[in-house]
């Protein structure tokens, strides 16, 4: 799975907890929280579901390693190997 | 016969467009069963019934705007013999006699109907007494008449006509009935339906009235999170994403809790007097992106564990977004509950949302200097506020609320 896939999938599994947010404004750079709006709550859907269609555990402790989804990105792809 | 009307999804409500029929003529219903999607200032609204019986007339066709009161359809009652249904989202509720008033509201909570004067608030137009000649449907439009093209059109998009409204002679279905029906169901909203102005307009009415009306007084404590919040993530670490907690969980639980403790801070205060809930109808604020805010209510909150409220608050959350929340989610609330989230300000003072009487905030949780056994150390800490209505309580059972929360909060694994 190439970086592009990723983040094809990541921006999908994120307009799916934030469906006002038009994917192709995003931003690699995008803070998920200051620039985006998303909350603690989506923020964990958006986990959830990354969860589910990666099979990673994502522990809390790693929350702050996909602050934006360029870093989420990079965070997945390690991840994966 | 029972008249479903156009709710009044808060005191600002004065008209709502239907977008959606979810049931058809001759469908039987039961209370609670959402029958319909309104579209309002908060987005589109599900609206329930509160009557069981059968479905004998729709008065409404999809895209019209009506105002609050206006008929929606016709309920016929259900025969005896064949009682509705026990509802579980209602447990509490001891009447089940068929009500002239708009029937959304549980007893244990009234809240402002369209019947209520409210002189500063723009009134809705007249309603049509419910015993005026109804535009009716014969009893048996089970299968309505129809134009031949009308027909031929449904059947192709399979659409029953059972669910489409006539606006020819006898109500008959016209094609151009179907068409206009068809065209409603292709623009189901995928986006959400939110006007930002008119979201605006509802919190300024609301707001305004709040302050023109309650006398708040206002109150702050600090906590001491790190018990919390050790155990939140000890409790996560074990668990995968989709069952874990928020730290605004356990907020709201310790709030639901404590309220058992202060009655006079859970109710409505209507026609002036407090009205107490024994039930907790927890409003959650929800800030929408691009601005706005709603504040629908997780109902019967006291009887959830933990794990539970978090489905409810999750659930909630999510519909809010896709604006696909339930009337008596908008209306019934007996408290509020704001929640900064884990960024932004220490301390949230609210503005209560009548005709409730108080609002907990809870700002960010920080890590702050604190005393413990005459040594200053490092500890996660949130401060807690009460925004409370001094008609019905003062500072005392305001303070007991907030030391309540944090004794709960002191003993996470007991929530």
């Amino acid at each position: 799975m190439t970086d592009d896939d990723i983040r094809r999938a990541f921006l999908e599994d994120l307009v799916s907890v934030a469906p006002d947010i038009d994917p192709a404004t995003v931003q690699d750079s995008d803070h998920l929280q200051d620039d985006l709006e998303i909350d603690s709550m989506d923020f964990l859907s958006l986990i959830a579901a990354l969860h589910t269609r990666f099979g990673l555990p994502i522990p809390e402790a790693d929350y702050s390693r996909l602050a934006t989804p360029g870093a989420a990105v990079t965070y997945i792809a390690a991840q994966l190997r | 016969m029972g008249l479903f009307v156009m709710p009044s999804l808060g005191a600002d409500m004065e008209e709502g467009t239907l977008v959606e029929w979810l049931v058809s003529l001759g469908d039987t219903v039961a209370r609670g069963d959402v029958v319909a999607v309104v579209e309002t200032q908060k987005g589109a609204i599900e609206i329930e019934v509160f009557e069981a019986g059968e479905v004998t007339a729709l008065e409404a066709r999809p895209g019209q705007t009506l105002p609050v009161g206006a008929p929606l359809a016709r309920i016929g009652v259900a025969e005896e013999g064949d009682p509705p249904p026990p509802d579980p989202a209602q447990p509490a509720a001891p009447q089940e006699s068929p009500s002239p008033t708009p029937p959304e509201i549980p007893p244990d909570s009234p809240v402002e109907t369209p019947s209520v004067p409210a002189p500063e608030i723009p009134v809705a137009p007249p309603v049509e007494a419910p015993d005026a000649p109804p535009p009716e449907m014969p009893p048996d439009a089970a299968a309505p008449p129809a134009s031949p093209a009308a027909r031929v059109r449904a059947d192709k998009a399979g659409l029953s006509l059972a669910s489409v409204l006539g606006s020819g002679p006898d109500g008959a279905i016209l094609l151009a009935d179907v068409d206009r029906h068809l065209e409603v169901m292709a623009e189901k909203p995928t986006q959400p339906r939110i006007d930002m102005g008119e979201m605006r307009k509802a919190i300024s009415a609301a707001m305004v009235r709040s302050k023109r009306e309650i006398p708040h007084y206002y109150l702050a404590h600090s906590i001491d999170l790190q018990p919390a919040t050790d155990w939140l993530a000890e409790t996560n670490a074990n668990r995968p994403p989709d069952s874990r907690l928020l730290m605004g969980a356990l907020f709201l639980q310790a709030t639901v809790r404590a309220l058992a403790k202060t009655p006079e801070l859970n109710g409505v205060f209507t026609q002036n007097r407090f009205v107490p809930s024994t039930a907790v109808h927890a409003g959650l604020v929800v800030a929408l992106r691009g601005g706005g805010l709603i504040a629908p209510a997780i109902r019967d909150a006291e009887t959830l564990r933990l794990d539970a409220l978090m489905i409810a608050m999750r659930d909630i959350v999510a519909r809010a977004r896709i604006g696909r929340l339930r009337n008596s989610e908008l209306t019934t609330g007996t408290v509020t509950v704001s929640s900064m989230g884990e960024t932004g300000a220490g301390e949230l003072y609210g503005i209560i949302y009548p005709p409730q009487v108080a609002l907990v905030g809870f700002g960010a949780p920080r890590r702050r200097p604190w005393v413990m056994d005459d040594a200053v150390v490092p500890r996660n800490a949130v401060t807690v506020t009460l925004a409370a209505d001094h008609r019905v309580s003062d500072g005392r059972r305001g303070a007991r609320l907030l030391t309540e929360i944090e004794h709960l909060l002191m003993e996470p694994a007991t929530l």
